[in-house]
């Protein structure tokens, strides 16, 4: 055999290799979990709420808690996130103020969480008077994911080619209507894969709803943006490490992080259900 | 009419263009030939304003459709884009359907009026002789067509908008033959209608389409002449060595 041939075959037999064990990382998580978690899981693990102490009951409030704070980070996050990326990438140029943007919507994305979680705290919750509520917490959060929503944006733009704005352009279009109408419906596919992300981010995150909108302990679905709910990654948290009776509840963890891992996979896969039936005019 | 008097043009502090005089009669087709980067496609993009799209340059002289300086400040640059279409180097299709690519300037325009945007997508689709081929597939995605069927759909495109000239640059620099040759005797079928202009690195093209040609080195318009002029006897040593290929 060709010498190169074999240094070839053995390189991306250790590329296989590696990505394989990347897999085999997620799928060894998802199986554990699913293993502890799966014998908990009823239809009134997921309708009731905790009783006794939280060693017995659902985990409903923070079911309920989570797609709200989802839904509240999504709708602040979004819209912002999209529109900031729209004007840096296709209308701002590459001026200083732009590069500045840049520089600081990547500082943004360093910032440990915890710490948007007490700045939420002291803006949000008190400076502003929300309290700890869904509407204090959803901003925090929202704050979190605007970062990822940006950059995903803006690169989902960038791969758009020129050739596309020109040629609208060229029909006599304005810019806004070629963006309207050419660049945004072709990115979305990848926008959408950046709002998967940052989905997946803000639903798994305690730091920053810990001070802001988490309650530990509150049976009753919220009335308004202005309550307090659980939420599941804290629950997690709280039935794991303090808890009344953690040996007793550990099943109950694992079940909490099961229900909130399938929360996330649905929101995935239905976006990708979404991004195929969006690309149907690609090639 | 399209005329120009002394245009020069500056990339940076590069200078693109110099100098340029030239006039384009109403229903001819001129052909711009010369060396990579010798200005043509640049001076081309003059006369639907595409170069303002290209950040730091600069641009001297008079540019006139008809007698109207098209850079003047009363001008709106997507009306003006309307008058003069244009036709790229590679097909760029939207990704929509072959009708709403047809369709496009019609609705960016505010034409709203289904029975005429269908008779136009029609009309435009004939005249750029692609009708026969896309008429029952018209919801398709245009990326379903072929490559030479693809630029034939962005001169539909460009022609839906009714504009008075057309701009080609290299327009069938990235088809192959047989797609080339229907492109050429488009071009040939739509003299009748429109100012065309065109772009290209292939000198037996310009010689088979042009009614005048342009020959553009380091910026400068070397030479301007009829077609046949300039093929067969050429007044500038330049031209005669780069159309005889002992330069390019």
């Amino acid at each position: 055999m060709n010498s190169n041939l074999l240094k070839q075959n053995i390189a991306f037999g250790i590329f296989r290799a590696l990505s394989l064990m990347v897999a085999g990382v997620l799928l060894w998580i998802l199986g554990f979990i699913i293993y502890q978690g799966i014998g908990v899981i009823s239809w009134e693990f997921l309708t009731t709420a905790p009783s006794g102490g939280m060693t017995s009951g659902g985990i409903l409030p923070a079911i309920v808690g989570t797609l709200y704070l989802i839904a509240g980070s999504s709708i602040v996050a979004f819209p912002l996130g999209i529109l900031s990326a729209i004007y840096t990438s296709e209308y701002a140029g590459n001026g200083h103020i732009v590069k500045f943007i840049r520089i600081m919507t990547n500082n943004l994305a360093g910032i440990p969480s915890i710490v948007f979680g007490l700045f939420g705290m002291s803006l949000f919750v008190n400076t502003l008077g929300f309290g700890d509520s869904i509407l204090a917490g959803s901003l925090t959060l929202g704050m979190l994911a605007l970062p990822l929503v940006i950059r995903t944006t803006e690169e989902a733009l960038k791969a758009i080619p020129d050739t596309f704005r020109t040629g609208s352009l060229a029909l006599g279009a304005s810019k806004l209507q070629t963006i309207h109408r050419i660049i945004l419906p072709m990115a979305f596919p990848n926008i959408i894969t950046g709002l998967i992300l940052s989905i997946g981010r803000i639903s798994g995150e305690t730091a920053p709803i810990l001070f802001t909108v988490a309650a530990y302990f509150l049976p009753q679905l919220p009335h308004s943006i202005y309550d307090q709910v659980m939420a599941l990654p804290y629950h997690l948290y709280v039935i794991a490490v303090s808890g009344t009776d953690l040996e007793a509840t550990r099943p109950m963890a694992y079940g909490t992080a099961l229900v909130l891992i399938v929360i996330v996979l649905v929101i995935n896969v239905s976006a990708s259900a979404l991004r195929k039936k969006l690309q149907k005019y690609h090639a | 009419m399209l005329e120009t008097r002394n245009i020069d043009f500056y990339y940076g502090s590069f200078h693109a263009l110099k100098n340029i005089a030239m006039e384009m009669e109403d229903h001819t087709v001129t052909a711009f030939i010369g060396p990579s980067g010798c200005g043509k496609s640049t001076f081309l993009r003059l006369f639907n304003r595409m170069n303002d799209l290209i950040p730091n340059t600069r641009l001297t002289g008079e540019c006139l459709i008809d007698g109207e300086d098209i850079y003047h400040k009363s001008v709106d640059v997507t009306n003006l884009r309307k008058r003069v279409g244009m036709v790229f180097q590679k097909p760029n299709p939207f990704p929509k359907s072959i009708f709403e690519n047809v369709a496009y300037g019609l609705r960016v325009a505010g034409i709203s009026d289904s029975r005429f945007v269908a008779a136009r997508v029609e009309e435009s689709l004939k005249g750029a002789a692609l009708w026969d081929e896309v008429k029952d597939k018209l919801k398709k995605s245009a990326f379903e067509l072929s490559g030479g069927q693809q630029q034939r759909l962005c001169i539909a495109r460009a022609l839906a908008i009714s504009p008075s000239v057309i701009l080609m640059d290299e327009p069938a620099s990235a088809l192959d033959p047989i797609s080339t040759s229907k492109i050429e005797d488009l071009i040939h079928i739509l003299k009748k209608d429109y100012t065309i202009v065109i772009v290209t690195h292939n000198m037996q093209q310009a010689a088979r389409v042009s009614d005048k040609t342009g020959f553009f080195m380091l910026g400068e318009l070397v030479e301007y002449n009829d077609t046949k002029k300039i093929f067969l006897s050429p007044e500038k040593e330049e031209t005669q060595n780069y159309i005889t290929g002992r330069f390019g």
